[in-house]
């Protein structure tokens, strides 16, 4: 009989109040008993259209079966066959724009939670699963990958899992990309990616820290080296800056510097001895979840107030609808339709106050969106003692400008061919957001991917000629 | 790890150390930079590459000590390991083309040009450094700096070593004595940069310095190292550090420096009752 509840089983999760003073996982994951009553509201439906909205398809009716009889290691293992970090997406997937929108349940009522039974599962393998062996003949043939983040993680587990002996060179000290040093603690426990890279480590792949690719080693010495081919991960983390008066005052971070200080340097546990200023007064400005976390990150470093100041209303914001909520319970105070024209400071060079002018929405612009018009003469300051910049990344331009014949369009992406990842280059391949700009954690994993099918393809038919 | 092969006491303040890391011993260029962690609590801090063996596959590096991080790395000794090194970042410095160079440094800042100089003078460059220090006993790379130019000048802020004035004054003399020269590259403290800059404005004279942020990744992701160079932002570890010093805006770069002031005054003086107790206890 499945579960006919027009409304998910919700979500355990730490009372507001109480987490915006630590950085412990606030949504908590499903008990056994809620995950097996979320699972029996799937109605297993025949042409599985949830299916369609997984950037990866994961075979979702077929785990959440597993999932409704009791059989979680079943359900781990379908899930694993096209998704090699369940434990992250089920976290951080923009589910209400993937896989439970396209979900029937969703028409009437809301979709079932297929995101929080993935990591439900993915959870449970981490705790009770037996530990997965691994007996894959190695080919023979070296690949190299740059870059650690999701989308070069998976390319090199894959490659892995077929033969192949990979080396993943990573310019920071720890592997992950944007999951170790960008999404916090709170939402993404780093322990969970470490387990991950832990697990790819058993499985053969060598990870390289402390390698700042183009510049220590070029793409070109790689296949010097013997890689027969070169997979290009990087991300997008060169940091936007609105280019307004003031955003060089102390106080004023781009959204990558304080996630960074706080996630990867750990600036929030005194045993660290990066430093990081603990405002009181914060103002984050941007709307998508990059500035969700930062807002929440500044409130549980002590701030008082934290302001979310967006240049369009809530619909438009980027981010996921949950992580608004959360912040919205958290204390987040939201300033929409308002944007920053300058940020002013005191005479030690201290930030003080950002100053804002209202804005209304006129007609859509290309994007579809109603542009926002500032209104004239509108002008206010909010006095805060801090700044975050979260308006956006773009690819950082090392390995381009020291790779011969890699091909950029004009916003810094890597050109790729939509089919098989593969750049203007022999031999090279590159996904996730160094080629489509700052995107999500599955849309990176499913070009890293299908780079590793293509990269098996090129390397043995070279070798079959 | 990075094993420590060499370690130097230079005076009082500051100490060189040769770090086994091969591959960025076979990149690094004069004016290049390396990131290091020494522990998996420590943070990230720069330091420029004061040399480099592409043989013996090591780096040089010369660090004041003026801080935790600093007194920290100082505690480990030849045999010891450094948890991360990275680099080589930032852009080497662009030395073809000119005839006759002024290398400045100022105190610790001369472990930073002595390689300009050491590299100019290598092709052939006529190079004169001219090197500041508060007084006689904390000069340090005196032979080297000699080796590396054709003219060396030490002054003393005390007049300790009979040459008493700034770095500002002796490169005034040289001028003035009708030295001509292309270009000066100056290293030191901002206020000295500054003042230097001002100077070689008043005679037209083409200036690179070499600018030092507070830093973390190295690689053009925080944005923290940023400056404002002609009125442009720049990173100082991806576009930089050498910039031209009659661009920059030296008032918010000093500004800037002192983000941190007060909490690393403290971590600091902690560390330092730290490495007292001990001592005593020891
Ligand atoms: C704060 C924040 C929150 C986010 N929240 C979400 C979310 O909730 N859901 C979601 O789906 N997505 C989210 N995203 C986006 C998502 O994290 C990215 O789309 C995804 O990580 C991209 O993966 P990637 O592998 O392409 O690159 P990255 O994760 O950026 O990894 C790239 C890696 O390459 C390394 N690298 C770069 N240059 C070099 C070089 N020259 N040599 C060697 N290594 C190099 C970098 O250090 C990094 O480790 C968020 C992003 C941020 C910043
Ligand atoms: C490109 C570059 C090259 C450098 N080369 C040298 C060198 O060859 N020798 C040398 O002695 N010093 C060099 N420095 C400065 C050196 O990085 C700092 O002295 C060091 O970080 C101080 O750390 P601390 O914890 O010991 O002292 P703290 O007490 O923490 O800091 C003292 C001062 O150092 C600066 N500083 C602190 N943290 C950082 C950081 N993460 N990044 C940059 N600056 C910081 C600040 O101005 C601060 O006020 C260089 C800096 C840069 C940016
Ligand atoms: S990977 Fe993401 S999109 Fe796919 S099923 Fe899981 S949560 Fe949904
Ligand atoms: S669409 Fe919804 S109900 Fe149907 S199979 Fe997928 S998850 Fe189950
Ligand atoms: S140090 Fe982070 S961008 Fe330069
Ligand atoms: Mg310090």
């Amino acid at each position: 009989m499945p579960n006919m509840s027009p409304v998910k089983t919700p979500m355990p999760e730490q009372e507001p109040n109480v987490r915006n003073k630590n950085f412990e996982e606030v949504a908590l994951g499903y008990t056994d008993e809620m995950a097996a009553e979320e699972a029996k509201r799937c109605l297993n439906c025949k042409n599985k259209p949830c299916v369609s909205g997984c950037p990866v398809g994961v075979r979702i009716p077929e785990f959440i079966q597993r999932v409704a009889e009791g059989d979680m290691e079943g359900a781990y293992q379908i899930i694993k066959t096209t998704n090699s970090l369940p434990a992250v997406c089920g976290r951080v997937c923009p589910q209400e724009s993937q896989c439970e929108q396209k979900c029937v349940r969703g028409i009437k009522g809301e979709p079932v939670g297929i995101g929080r039974l993935e990591r439900y599962v993915a959870d449970w393998h981490m705790k009770h699963g037996a530990p997965e062996e691994f007996d894959v003949k190695p080919n023979g043939h070296k690949v190299a990958v740059i870059g650690a983040g999701p989308a070069g993680l998976t390319c090199a587990g894959d490659l892995a899992a077929m033969g192949y002996s990979v080396t993943v060179y990573e310019a920071l000290h720890t592997a992950g990309g944007v999951l170790m040093y960008g999404i916090p603690q709170f939402r993404l426990p780093k322990e969970i990616v470490q387990k991950e890279i832990d697990a790819l480590k058993e499985k053969g792949v060598k990870i390289k820290t402390d390698m700042v690719m183009g510049k220590v080693l070029s793409v070109d010495e790689l296949f010097e080296m013997g890689f027969e081919a070169v997979f290009i991960g990087t991300g997008a983390g060169l940091p936007n800056f609105m280019n307004i008066p003031g955003e060089g005052l102390i106080g004023t971070y781009s959204a990558n510097e304080f996630l960074t200080r706080v996630n990867l340097m750990k600036a929030y546990l005194d045993e660290y001895d990066t430093p990081i200023i603990r405002p009181k007064n914060v103002a984050v400005v941007g709307g998508g979840n990059v500035a969700m976390d930062a807002a929440r990150t500044a409130k549980r470093l002590g701030a008082e107030n934290v302001y979310i100041i967006y240049r369009r209303a809530e619909e438009q914001m980027p981010a996921r609808k949950e992580e608004i909520h959360h912040a919205k319970e958290e204390g987040i105070i939201f300033k929409l339709l308002c944007n920053p024209i300058a940020i002013h400071g005191d005479d030690d060079g201290r930030v003080k106050a950002i100053e804002c002018v209202e804005m209304e929405l006129g007609e859509p612009d290309a994007s579809g969106r109603r542009r926002p018009i500032a209104k004239e003469g509108s002008n206010f300051e909010i006095p805060v003692d801090s700044v975050v910049m979260a308006i956006g990344n773009s690819p950082n331009p090392l390995i381009r400008s020291t790779t011969e014949g890699l091909e950029a369009n004009s916003h810094g992406c890597i050109v790729v061919d939509d089919t098989t990842m593969a750049t203007t280059r022999e031999g090279v391949y590159a996904a996730g957001d160094a080629v489509s700009g700052a995107a999500t954690v599955i849309l990176a994993m499913g070009g890293g991917k299908e780079a590793a099918r293509s990269i098996d393809k090129y390397i043995q038919s070279k070798h079959s000629k | 790890m990075f094993k420590i092969v060499e370690k130097r006491i230079l005076n009082d303040s500051m100490t060189l150390m040769a770090v086994e890391a091969p591959y960025i011993a076979k990149k690094a260029k004069a004016g290049q930079f390396i990131i290091l962690r020494v522990n998996e609590f420590g943070e990230r801090i720069p330091l420029t590459v004061a040399d480099y063996d592409r043989e013996k596959g090591t780096i040089t590096i010369i660090y004041q000590k003026v801080g935790k991080t600093t007194l920290m790395l100082d505690q480990l000794n030849v045999g010891d390991e450094i948890l991360d090194f990275i680099g080589p970042l930032g852009k080497a410095t662009e030395l073809e083309g000119y005839k006759n160079v002024a290398v400045i440094g100022g105190g610790a800042g001369c472990a930073i040009a002595y390689p300009q100089a050491k590299a100019l003078h290598s092709m052939g460059t006529k190079v004169d450094m001219i090197a500041g220090f508060r007084s006689k006993d904390i000069i340090i790379l005196e032979d080297e700096m000699k080796a590396a130019s054709d003219r060396l000048m030490i002054t003393t802020d005390d007049g300790s070593n009979g040459n008493k004035g700034f770095v500002t004054d002796a490169l005034r003399k040289n001028i003035e004595e009708g030295t001509k020269y292309d270009l000066v590259i100056a290293i030191g403290p901002l206020v000295m940069m500054r003042a230097i800059c001002n100077l070689t404005k008043e005679y037209n004279i083409k200036t690179l310095i070499s600018m030092n942020p507070i830093m973390i990744d190295g690689t053009g992701m925080c944005g923290g190292c940023r400056l404002t160079v002609g009125g442009k932002t720049k990173f100082a570890c991806v576009d930089g550090p050498d910039f031209d010093g009659h661009e920059v805006d030296f008032d918010e770069a000093i500004k800037r420096s002192r983000t941190y002031a007060d909490l690393e005054k403290e971590a600091t003086r902690e560390y330092n009752c730290r490495l007292m107790e001990g001592a005593n206890n020891a």
